[in-house]
């Protein structure tokens, strides 16, 4: 996207990175505020996340963000001296702005044009809690000032960056006795001191002697130069690099306020009081300077700290380096490619019919552990806590309450639980839709109907995310009044979701929300309930490898939980025969291998079988016909058979032909096929260079049993993703 | 190379699926590559033949006979795989054989007659005659159906 060439984008886009920092940092400055649990630095934090992001903003000519952040900034400013009491409606007006910013961020990154209306409106609130006197003053101040000028009243030390006034340099050269003698040419020299920058330059003749006197060899010229350019002092010396020792040489600098090496020295964060500021005001105008990667981040400390700010001050500054998504990617893939490579060679080995205990084997298997290790550190490097997505959500929360008039507040629990960085990014969608529809359908409409049902009048949404026995965990709770079900059977069938003497259980009539096409709300609300609804959001998360699940209790709320797998790219899978097919298990699912006997499988009814399991009976399912690979047999005696445990706690049986290996396997994605099969999660590649297909048993148990309605084939279609 | 298709016009992949010639856009074509086991997909429409490894990634192969209602006969090491490339996705087209590639102007195209009714002739773009047999070209976007998970 950037081009690499061209210094400025790339400070730019650390600018525009810079800003997320920022705006995140504000984000939890104002959550504090809100909270109560702010302390005397929370104002500050605040104020100088909008500060830099003005700076910054002025620095690269981006108007319209300068403007609103100045005024963002006034405000805030006005709290931090005390002047101004933030209270909770102030405090709406904050985050309102805050999000208002993000946009203008986003906006002039994305050199979009700038919506006009939201912003006025904004203005006038934040000119609103600044009262009368001020906004007079204010609204002067910047209508009628160009932009350069507003900025110098308040950013002194920013203004060099925005207008650059070329430093000047007064040089005197004065060749010394042996120049000529080494073979040097002042004219050279000086025309390469030209070439760098405009040159005055003006020969001091007083030292030349009568022409009987003169020696021929001898110079007896001196010059002064006035060079004016944009550049360091040493590349000035440089110049003269050759004939150093051979002349005398001064060069002074003139005409700069600020000597641009002095700049260039500053430590980008030595104090905690420029901590936030330091990169931006340093990152334009060290030109020549790598982008910096390498970047000492203040609110590195802050993701951590997990249980609302409890510990956000202890925890000193850790370095951070800042990679390019893509540079992991490739690792990933590398690593990827690593995994598949080790299988190969481990199988090639095993043809070879090397001994178990000869030395290839031992270095295979210390190459094995390796391989685990180091695909450990790069998933983990991918990892990311869900903070920033919480914080998405929190304004969603925000936005869509206002939209639909109800009193909600967001709770969240576990922002620092870390999940690969691909599934943040793709569980943004899903989760926004779902919070929607938890301020909208979920909590009751008023609050009188709240109270009435003795809850208090604000209506309480719960976003939480925990690791579960290698999954993440992530659910989002409403305290509302539950799905009312006996309206969601009655429309099922009006719209001719499911049969009309369908006898469903509770569990099967929420699930019901799934299908595509349905939507309770009697009005088409701005928010939701626009067609596309819950059976998008479970089929993204699907495609993440996550499953959704829901529970809901009449008058105390309805909860969505999804589970999502740690990572999207390596699995600990067991590698089975079906039907002259491999196939690939996740390997957390499976309980136990059974040989079955020929007294263990019991008919429950033609066509379906329970296997004893430990004095339980398990549903048995023969995984060959289920996937269409071969029909029924006559008899499962002798049978392996899988134990499984499925996501919803229940367990069932799987009939396999046999167990090939336990080992990992890279997960490649099916994504980009024409075709979608149900109950296959992903595919592999083995050692041998066949893909292998891994399956998700709870879908493919769900896929085969068409009397759990809620879970049919998704079958091939288009979904009209927005 | 656009002056190339300004002053060519455009090159035409020709093949033979079921006895049949058809054509492709050469720019949509990838490569192409012998046939290799492919592993079956559950529950597949019959023209999804499975997937295969290319070179690390998973690609989708669909049986151009089966797609286009055409016969559809033993595969063999004869076969070939043309790899396509639609909206940035790739899918491998199984054909019988590759036959030629031809260069021609968009004037030696003709449009399909409207014969609507007929769900074959829906894929086919245009139709042209080389060496007096009539070729078909076909249109990708249509043989190719979008996949469930791509944005509308």
């Amino acid at each position: 996207m950037t081009d690499i060439n061209d210094p400025m984008a790339e400070i730019r886009a650390s600018f525009f990175i810079e800003c997320e920092e920022l705006l995140e940092a504000l984000q939890d400055g104002l959550q504090e505020l809100a909270d109560g649990s702010e302390d005397a630095e929370t104002i500050n934090v605040v104020f100088r996340a909008v500060h830099s992001i003005k700076g910054g903003a002025g620095a690269f000519g981006l108007e319209p963000l300068v403007r609103f952040a100045h005024r963002y900034e006034t405000v805030l400013d006005e709290v931090r001296n005390h002047r101004l009491t933030a209270t909770s409606d102030a405090q709406k007006v904050f985050f309102q702005c805050a999000d208002h910013l993000s946009d203008l961020v986003r906006i002039c990154r994305d050199d979009q044009p700038i919506p006009v209306a939201e912003g006025e409106a904004l203005l006038t609130a934040l000119n609103a809690l600044l009262g009368d006197e001020h906004e007079e003053e204010e609204v002067t101040a910047e209508d009628f000032q160009p932009l350069g000028v507003a900025l110098s009243l308040d950013l002194p030390d920013l203004d060099i960056e925005a207008e650059p006034e070329t430093p000047c340099f007064d040089i005197v050269f004065r060749p010394g006795q042996d120049l000529f003698a080494t073979g040097n040419e002042p004219q050279m020299l000086l025309r390469n001191l030209a070439a760098l920058g405009e040159a005055e330059i003006t020969c001091d003749l007083s030292t030349l002697p009568p022409l009987d006197q003169l020696a021929p060899e001898t110079p007896y010229f001196q010059w002064n130069i006035r060079l004016t350019a944009d550049i360091s002092e040493a590349e000035i010396r440089e110049v003269f690099e050759f004939v150093e020792g051979l002349c005398e040489l001064e060069v002074t600098a003139s005409g700069v306020d600020v000597p641009v090496p002095e700049i260039v020295d500053e430590p980008p964060a030595s104090e905690p009081e420029i901590i936030v500021e330091a990169p931006i005001v340093a990152a334009p105008v060290v030109e020549d300077a790598p982008v910096e990667l390498k970047v000492i981040e203040p609110e590195a400390a802050a993701p951590s700290a997990s249980a609302a700010g409890a510990q956000k001050n202890n925890a000193g500054p850790k370095s951070v380096v800042r990679v390019d998504l893509e540079r992991i990617e490739r690792m990933v893939n590398l690593v990827g490619e690593l995994v598949i490579n080790q299988a190969m060679l481990a199988q090639s080995l095993d043809q070879a019919g090397l001994s178990p205990h000869s030395d290839a084997m031992n270095g295979l298997e210390e190459f094995q552990r390796l391989t685990r290790d180091i695909q450990d550190s790069v998933m983990m490097i991918r990892a990311q806590p869900v903070k920033s997505l919480f914080q998405r959500m929190s304004r969603i929360v925000r936005e869509s309450s206002a939209a639909v008039g109800k009193d909600v507040r967001l709770l969240t629990e576990g922002e620092g639980t870390e999940v690969d960085k691909t599934v943040i990014e793709r569980l943004s969608d899903p989760l926004t839709h779902m919070i929607r529809n938890a301020v909208d359908h979920g909590l009751e409409k008023t609050a009188a109907d709240r109270e009435a049902a003795g809850k208090s009048g604000t209506g309480e949404v719960r976003l939480t995310a925990a690791h579960r026995s290698g999954r993440v965990i992530i659910e989002v709770s409403d305290d509302g009044a539950g799905i009312d079900r006996p309206r969601v059977l009655s429309i099922a069938k009006s719209k001719n979701l499911i049969p009309q003497d369908a006898n469903l259980s509770d569990s099967e009539i929420d699930n019901l929300l799934f299908l595509p096409g349905f939507s309770t709300a009697s009005q088409v609300s701005d928010l939701s309930g626009r067609g596309v609804g819950m059976d998008v959001v479970r089929t993204s998360i699907q495609q993440l490898g996550g499953r959704i699940t829901i529970t809901s209790e009449r008058g105390k709320g309805t909860t969505f939980s999804i589970s999502l797998p740690l990572t999207l790219a390596v699995l600990d899978g067991m590698v089975i025969n079906v039907a002259d097919e491999t196939l690939v298990l996740p390997l957390n699912v499976v309980v136990e291998t059974l040989s079955l006997g020929a007294n263990d499988v019991q008919m429950l009814r033609p066509g379906e079988f329970v296997v004893r399991v430990r004095g339980g009976f398990v549903p048995l399912y023969d995984l060959g016909v289920m996937l269409g690979y071969r029909s029924p047999r006559e008899t499962h005696e002798g049978s392996i058979v899988l134990l499984i445990s499925l996501e919803d706690g229940n367990r069932a049986a799987l009939v396999i032909d046999g167990i090939q290996d336990q080992r990992q396997v890279v997960i490649k994605g099916l994504d980009d096929s024409f075709y979608r099969a149900p109950g296959i999660a992903a595919a592999t590649i083995l050692g041998d260079g066949q893909i292998a297909l891994i399956l998700d048993p709870t879908d493919v148990i769900a896929a085969a049993t068409p009397n759990r309605i809620m879970d049919k084939p998704m079958p091939e279609r288009k979904v009209a993703n927005e | 190379m656009n002056e190339l298709a300004s002053t060519q016009g455009l090159e035409l992949l020709t093949f033979r699926v079921a006895d049949q010639e058809y054509s492709l856009d050469i720019m949509s074509v990838r490569e192409i590559r012998g046939w290799t086991r492919t592993t079956p997909m559950p529950h597949a429409p019959d023209y999804m033949r499975g997937v295969i490894n290319l070179r690390g990634t998973v690609l989708p192969v669909m049986d151009l006979a089966r797609r286009l209602n055409l016969p559809s006969r033993e595969t063999t090491d004869r076969n070939v795989i043309i790899v396509v490339k639609l909206n940035g996705i790739l899918t491998g087209l199984l054909v019988d054989a590759v036959s030629d590639i031809v260069a021609m102007s968009e004037d030696d195209l003709q449009p399909p007659p409207d014969l609507s009714s007929d769900p074959q002739m829906s894929v086919v773009r245009a139709l042209t005659v080389i060496d007096d047999r009539m070729i078909r070209v076909l249109d990708l976007s249509a043989v190719v159906p979008a996949s469930s998970d791509e944005a509308a």
